[in-house]
């Protein structure tokens, strides 16, 4: 080891691929190569090797001298080993290869900076071969070279070299990962390792240890848009110290800050360490640090500090590229959670988009579920707006890992790329419905004294929509706001008089409806629609057309109360076969997943539930002046 | 961000923020050595001075006497919160062991009953991946059952710095904030913080200690690195492993991986 060379480079290097490819014996190799080892350990496995009457030396039987899997001679769970060339030190993480280890091989391979994947080049590619650099991709590694492994027992052989390296760096394009060398080696014999070997003369490239030397060391993002994710708020004498990891970009003393997803600001008044350091009045990507603010307003744990310009986006709803690690399989309207950052959030398996399969890469759409070690696309919607960035635009901090009750089941990259930002009153912001009018939504407020709203009652016919969308609309009406009931009366005969009851049809009038409900909503009204709306996927997209505005109202009473009830005598007119379709006989009803608030007719007279729903819906629109004063209060209390 | 060691650290104090903000009771194990007092300067970093959860030593009453002077001059100098827990006798461990592990064992059981009395749901434990194979295994954030049985052969997935930090009830987890440091890690970085030492890591007469344990299982090692620079050049050119001088480590194939699996830090 050279001891003139500076210690300020480390690089992480995860080595993967199929089972038996060599991996540990590639280690090995690099340890000798680059006389690592621990004294007396070379002489003790050349011993061995002789004694066991292999003709060359095993050097496998290093790692297994570091290994609790010696005894099933397999790699269980990921292991790291230190080893240095003249120009810096490494970190080598061996992730195992077999399949049942998979989620041990993502926990090895998600902190590398750089990835060797080692193909047999006898073998060819195989099943963990595909599998491992697809994640590798998906787990955002854009440094990796490709060893092909065991060159001595294909005698050497370029024709057989250059056809594995094709089939190799076909897949690899096929999965946007770009491999930096394909290089033959031989671990066993040390060919193309860390000297150049006898054999393989044909070869101009580089060997491995060159190799090594030439990924580039990792840059911290101090270029992206700055993101401060509060990790936890201390009190510390008289401060009130925001402590956390600037994951991108650079901090200031004299910065205004935004907070996601609150939008409040605040000016940077010092940055923290310890011990005390006046000339510390900035800080860059990585750094763990704290911060104090100019004014006391409400942060806590989850909130994300930006600039006001770039801005992470605010979603309920956003696409995710996963890999899914869980035995029990992920099904649409799955329930967990998803941490990134110091944000969590709990959502709901809208859709599962399309799941790839990593062998052929052919894609199911609209798959039923996400098997064990399967990687997907799916769509996630959380309760309420959380602050996003698309993995695209920060890599950093555009990743997720998704938890199950206790238990870590996957991870992802965000996509935002079909879900646009939601975000209101932050400036530079854009609302799609302010576009070229000069009377903006928050204007309106100001004038109406409360916001707009889409109160979606749905539920089964007799249930009690229409008759308490009346009732509530006349008790608002009475306390002073402006409001608005659509039901089937007032759009049935003119904005959707062309349509039917076909599940088409039906599914039309509701996206119609949930647009005209967004536009009433936004020019104030406090809009109350009553439908049916069966199914879950058009009440989505109706919401999808205001989330910020959209509360869904589960109106609930069973089908045998709604039967006898059937003030319309619909009910039975079903049950004589005069309607088809009919919901809830002929035609199923998918109660909400999520509702905001369920009022249960049922159980309840109609006054208490028109109280019920009054008093929800004075809470959402109210323009609230104490409010402010509250947040500052919690703000204060926040230790 | 420009030196490694920068990047060690902010790792490490995000780490320890995180595990005192996820969870509660929270205790820090801190043997006096090297490693463990480089993580409560960490700890004095993350929380600005302040050490806000107890630090406790599993007390054999068998560590060497400059052990013991180091430990009760720093509790003064930097007012820690410390907290002993004596290990019961080498009588009461295991008989089968054999004496060395029966020794390590006492730290075990010490462990194990400051876990029934405090019910503590997370402790803080300064090891590091390139000690022993077997560490090198270890998650940061690593679930034991009540009886602080490691379950090596089925841990949970941990990437992206994201952690398991809740668990069913009756079972704890050991944060491990200095896992990704090496031995010269350490004490390159205990050179620049200028962090206090036992003085027995520093060479005397041709001898001393590269790892400390009980004195009845610890020997020194031949060395003449008077000084943290010596040591540090020491290091760069040794191919001598860092518990050598640890008789628990070597007296058969397995017998740390034993250790380890019952509760062992």
């Amino acid at each position: 080891m050279v001891t003139n060379r500076l210690a300020n480079q480390q690089l992480k290097v995860v080595i993967v691929g199929h089972v038996d490819h060599g991996k540990s014996t590639l280690i090995g190799r690099l340890l000798y190569d680059t006389d690592s080892l621990p004294d007396g350990k070379a002489e003790e496995i050349k011993r061995v090797s002789e004694k066991r009457g292999t003709d060359a030396v095993e050097w496998s039987f290093v790692l297994d001298a570091f290994q609790a899997e010696r005894d099933q001679a397999v790699t269980i769970d990921t292991t790291q080993i230190w080893f240095s060339t003249q120009k810096r030190d490494y970190v080598i993480i061996d992730a195992p290869g077999h399949r049942e280890f998979l989620k041990n091989m993502v926990s090895g391979a998600a902190s590398a900076d750089a990835a060797i994947l080692v193909v047999d080049a006898d073998e060819g590619i195989q099943e963990q071969t595909r599998r491992h650099a697809y994640l590798l991709s998906l787990l955002g590694l854009k440094q990796v070279t490709v060893v092909l492994n065991k060159m001595d027992l294909i005698k050497y052989d370029q024709d057989r070299f250059d056809s594995v390296a094709k089939d190799i760096k076909d897949y690899l394009k096929s999965i946007h990962l770009q491999a930096g060398q394909i290089i033959p080696i031989s671990a066993r014999q040390g060919d193309m390792i860390a000297s150049r070997g006898e054999h393989m003369a044909w070869y101009q490239g580089h060997s491995l240890l060159e190799a090594l030397d030439m990924f580039d060391n990792k840059t911290a993002p101090d270029s992206l848009p700055l993101r401060f994710p509060v990790q936890d708020v201390y009190r510390q004498d008289s401060k009130r110290i925001l402590v956390g990891r600037v994951e991108t970009g650079t901090v200031k003393q004299g910065d205004k800050i935004l907070f996601s997803p609150t939008n409040e600001t605040a000016i940077v008044k010092s940055v923290e360490v310890w011990p005390h350091d006046a000339e510390k009045t900035e800080a860059s990507a990585g750094e763990s640090i704290g911060i104090t603010l100019d004014q006391k307003i409400f942060v806590e744990r989850g909130h994300v500090g930006s600039h006001d310009v770039d801005l992470p986006l605010l979603s309920n709803i956003f696409q995710a590229n996963i890999f899914w690690l869980s035995h029990k399989p992920l099904k649409v309207g799955d329930s967990l959670t998803v941490h990134y950052g110091t944000s969590e959030a709990n959502v709901t398996v809208q859709s599962i988009d399309r799941v790839v399969d990593t062998q052929d890469l052919e894609q199911t759409a609209q798959a039923a579920a996400v098997e064990r070690n399967a990687v997907a696309e799916v769509t996630l919607r959380a309760r309420d707006l959380v602050p996003l960035d698309s993995y695209a635009k920060n890599p950093h901090t555009g990743r997720l890992v998704l938890y199950d009750g206790y238990d870590i089941v996957g991870g992802g990259n965000i996509n935002m790329d079909r879900y646009p930002d939601q975000r209101i009153n932050a400036p530079k912001a854009k609302n799609i419905y302010e576009v070229d009018s000069l009377t903006g939504y928050n204007e309106r407020v100001m004038r109406n004294g409360h916001h707009g709203g889409i109160f979606w009652f749905t539920g089964l016919s007799g249930a009690g929509k229409s008759t308490l969308a009346m009732r509530v609309e006349r008790e608002l009406f009475h306390r002073g706001y402006n409001t608005y009931v659509l039901d089937g009366d007032n759009v049935r005969h003119g904005l959707c008089k062309d349509l039917g009851f076909s599940p088409k049809d039906r599914a039309e009038n509701i996206r119609r409806i949930g647009h005209v409900a967004a536009l009433q909503s936004d020019a104030g009204l406090v809009t109350i629609t009553a439908f049916i709306s069966p199914y879950q996927v058009d009440r989505d997209r109706a919401r999808e057309a205001a989330p910020q505005h959209f509360h869904e109202i589960y109106v609930k009473a069973d089908l045998e109360t709604c039967e006898s009830r059937d003030p319309k005598g619909l009910y039975k007119k079903a049950r004589d076969g005069e309607i088809k379709d009919f919901t809830g006989i002929g035609s199923p009803y998918e109660p909400p997943e999520n509702p905001e608030l369920i009022v249960d007719t049922q159980h309840n007279d109609v006054d208490d539930c028109v109280a019920q729903i009054v008093s929800y819906i004075e809470k959402t629109i109210k323009v609230d002046i104490a409010k402010e004063s509250k947040k500052q209060d919690k703000a204060l209390h926040v230790s | 961000m420009y030196h490694y060691l920068d990047e060690l650290e902010a790792q490490s104090i995000y780490i320890i923020r995180e595990a005192y903000n996820r969870i509660d009771p929270l205790g820090m194990l801190w043997s006096i050595g090297k490693d463990s007092t480089a993580m409560l300067w960490l700890v004095k970093k993350a929380f600005y001075g302040r050490v806000p959860f107890p630090l406790i030593h599993l007390d054999t009453e068998m560590e060497l006497p400059e052990v013991y002077a180091f430990r009760d001059w720093i509790k003064e100098e930097w007012d820690l919160p410390l907290e002993l827990e004596f290990c019961p006798p080498e009588d009461e461990m295991d008989p089968t062991l054999p004496p060395a592990s029966r020794a390590a064992a006492r730290k075990t059981e010490g462990l194990r009953n400051l876990l029934k009395d405090r019910q503590f749901r997370g402790v803080f434990a300064g090891i590091r991946r390139d000690e022993q194979a077997m560490r090198a295994k270890e998650r940061v954030f690593s679930p034991r059952s009540l009886d602080g049985e490691w379950n090596f052969k089925d841990q949970p997935p941990e990437f992206w710095d994201q952690y398991k930090t809740d668990f069913p009830e009756g079972c704890h987890v050991r944060i491990h904030p200095i896992l990704h440091w090496t031995e010269l890690d350490i004490w390159r970085y205990t050179k620049r913080e200028n962090i206090p030492m036992v003085p027995l890591y520093l060479s005397k007469n041709g001898k001393r200690y590269r790892s400390l344990g009980e004195k009845n299982i610890t020997f020194p090692v031949d060395s003449d690195a008077a000084t943290i620079d010596d040591i540090i050049h020491e290091l760069e050119t040794t191919k001598t492993s860092e518990r050598s001088g640890r008789a628990m480590d070597n007296e058969t194939e397995d017998s740390f991986e034993n250790l380890r699996a019952k509760g062992y830090m």
